[in-house]
């Protein structure tokens, strides 16, 4: 699938994996962290404009509502070339959203898109059938300037999908049981594909999170099959045109992984890398005091539909922290409207703007030395939310909230 | 193309969030990143590293996050090429971009040791460990890629009329 949208945007009949091809871009995204870098580069190359003002996304979500004056600064940096050059797609605090999130709901992307993120990830959109790519800066400038970057053809490892998932079990546990099968460099340089019919049990929101993680194993994208679904949220979001692939029967693979998703069980990721996969048995007693519910892999309505449903009624265990980040305006207002937000603000928890907030140790929830966060992110590294004596462990919005009841690593079964 | 210093070496999945926190994030100047690099696994790499060191890793160097503020810090700190087993993708083309030279040899990656002194010639891509006398070889640059890292990256490289 990857390899004919690669060849489809770059002019060509076929590509094949090891090919350097030249691919026009139907979207650049840049946010408060990398664009500065990107726009500095970009002034260097002397152009008097971006190459289409409706093709770029500037989306200041990481440090935002600005938590100090250099973050300020920084913001400014990219308000200023928003308006300067009249980029369509900027989003202003009131508007803005973890991007990830945002440009799927504001349908800026859909199926057979060829798209480069100066955010990793921006691997994301292969939830909807398109090629996106995590890039640097330098990228991202050289594809505002030109409308074009180089790639480097993938190979792909195809993983063949079968049954549904358990009760309480959803896309978090499926990606993370999939990096602790392969590692952290499982996929490195590589397509991974995602297929079979266990596909279509998947909703939007599950697969949005599984694409979102594929840069966890190394990969260079996820990329779903278009199906229903999948055309169902474009033409509720976008009134452009999509174009659907499939792959050959005969396509090749470096590897081919089959997955029944009614064996996968929660998982969580234990410091310090999203492979170091644990299931239930083996997560002995954690005590926590942070959960964090939101991001770019889990902020969607229906991941906090699915930490509302364990935690309304109940309270969070006395000394925990729980703090949830709806990843879109919408997505807020959705779950205000619903009662998701009431349930969790009775329950205890605080509801945050929309932002990356504590995801990469920002702000809005950063860990002290010695403490332990449960978090529906998607990095563990050392120092990552925190001081460099913290832990993060990775989870489901399911078992998040189940651990935020009991106080400890907990799956739901436990308490619901 | 030619670079010689002495090793500091690393372990294997080296993140972009050890090599450059996100809590220093707030800037982007090369200098001010370069005081921060490495400090959550080595509080004293940029007390020791000097103008030339070659930085060595392990499997997956620099996974994680996609910030070009990382391979900044490095180049910032005086490293002067960064030898792995392998590479994250991101990490990869993000150090072409910016001018830091970096080469991916499994052998080298783990034969050399902390503190050796290592010559690179980026014309032949032969790396020389003169402490223990042994020789390896990457992959060399190919030509446009070298004269995209002498010209200090992708940004000089368009600029000079190049591509």
């Amino acid at each position: 699938m990857t390899q004919k949208i690669l060849a489809r945007a770059a002019g060509l009949d076929s590509v094949k994996a090891g090919d350097l091809i030249m691919d026009k871009l139907s979207l650049v995204l840049g946010n408060d962290i990398t664009s500065p870098v990107a726009i500095r580069e970009f002034e260097k190359l002397g152009k008097a404009s971006v190459f289409d003002k409706a093709k770029i996304a500037l989306v200041p979500d990481h440090f935002t509502p600005n938590k100090d004056i250099k973050s300020a600064e920084q913001a400014k940096v990219v308000r200023t070339f928003a308006l300067d050059n009249d980029i369509v797609n900027y989003f202003e605090v009131g508007e803005v959203g973890i991007e990830h999130a945002l440009l799927p709901e504001k349908g800026l992307v859909v199926a057979g898109d060829v798209v480069i993120g100066a955010d990793s990830h921006t691997c994301t959109y292969g939830a909807l059938g398109a090629f996106s790519t995590g890039v640097g800066s330098t990228d991202m400038a050289a594809g505002m300037a030109t409308g074009k970057a180089w790639f480097k053809v993938p190979e792909a490892i195809k993983f063949y999908l079968t049954g549904s998932l358990p009760a309480y079990t959803s896309g978090k546990d499926l990606i993370l049981h999939i990096i602790g099968m392969i590692g952290v460099d499982g996929a490195l340089y590589k397509s991974m594909e995602f297929t079979g019919p266990g596909m279509h049990t998947l909703t939007m929101d599950d697969r949005f999170t599984v694409a979102n993680m594929a840069i966890e194993a190394g990969a260079k994208n996820g990329i779903f099959e278009v199906d229903d679904l999948t055309r169902e949220y474009m033409r509720e979001h976008s009134d452009r045109e999509f174009v659907e692939f499939t792959a050959d029967e005969d396509a090749e693979y470096a590897q081919v992984i089959n997955i029944d998703l009614s064996k996968v069980p929660h998982t969580v990721a234990f410091p310090h890398l999203p492979e170091n996969a644990r299931t239930p048995g083996n997560w002995g007693d954690v005590a926590i005091d942070q959960v964090v519910i939101g991001s770019c892999t889990n902020g969607r309505l229906s991941d906090l539909q699915r930490a509302a449903d364990i935690l309304r009624g109940r309270k969070v265990k006395k000394g925990v922290r729980v703090i949830v980040f709806p990843a879109t305006q919408r997505i807020y207002l959705e779950a205000l409207k619903d009662g998701t937000l009431s349930a969790l603000v009775e329950a205890g928890c605080v509801i945050s703007a929309p932002t990356c907030g504590p995801c990469l140790g920002g702000h809005m929830g950063i860990l002290a030395a010695g403490e332990r966060c449960i978090s529906t992110t998607n990095r563990n590294f050392i120092g990552r939310m925190g001081h460099v004596d913290s832990e993060v462990y990775l989870a489901s919005p399911e078992v998040a909230a189940a651990s935020a009841l009991t106080g400890r690593i907990t799956a739901p079964e436990e308490v619901v | 193309m030619k670079a010689k210093g002495t090793v500091i070496k690393y372990g294997d999945n080296i993140d972009t969030d050890v090599i450059i926190p996100a809590r220093y994030l707030n800037t982007s100047l090369p200098e001010e990143l370069a005081k921060h690099c490495m400090e959550d696994i080595d509080k004293d790499f940029i007390n020791r590293v000097q103008q030339g060191d070659i930085m060595v890793g392990g499997a997956n160097f620099g996974c994680g996050s996609s910030r070009e503020h990382a391979p900044i810090a490095i180049k910032a700190s005086g490293i002067s090429c960064v030898i792995a087993e392998s590479f994250a993708r991101i990490f990869f083309r993000n150090s072409i971009n910016i001018g830091l030279p970096i080469l991916e040899c499994p052998e080298a990656a783990k034969d050399i040791g902390e503190g050796d002194t290592v010559s690179i010639d980026f014309d032949s891509g032969v790396i020389k460990n003169e402490t223990k006398g042994r020789e390896y070889r990457a992959a060399a640059f190919p030509q446009f890629m070298q004269e995209l890292i002498n010209a200090g990256g992708l940004v000089n490289y368009i600029s000079s009329g190049k591509m």
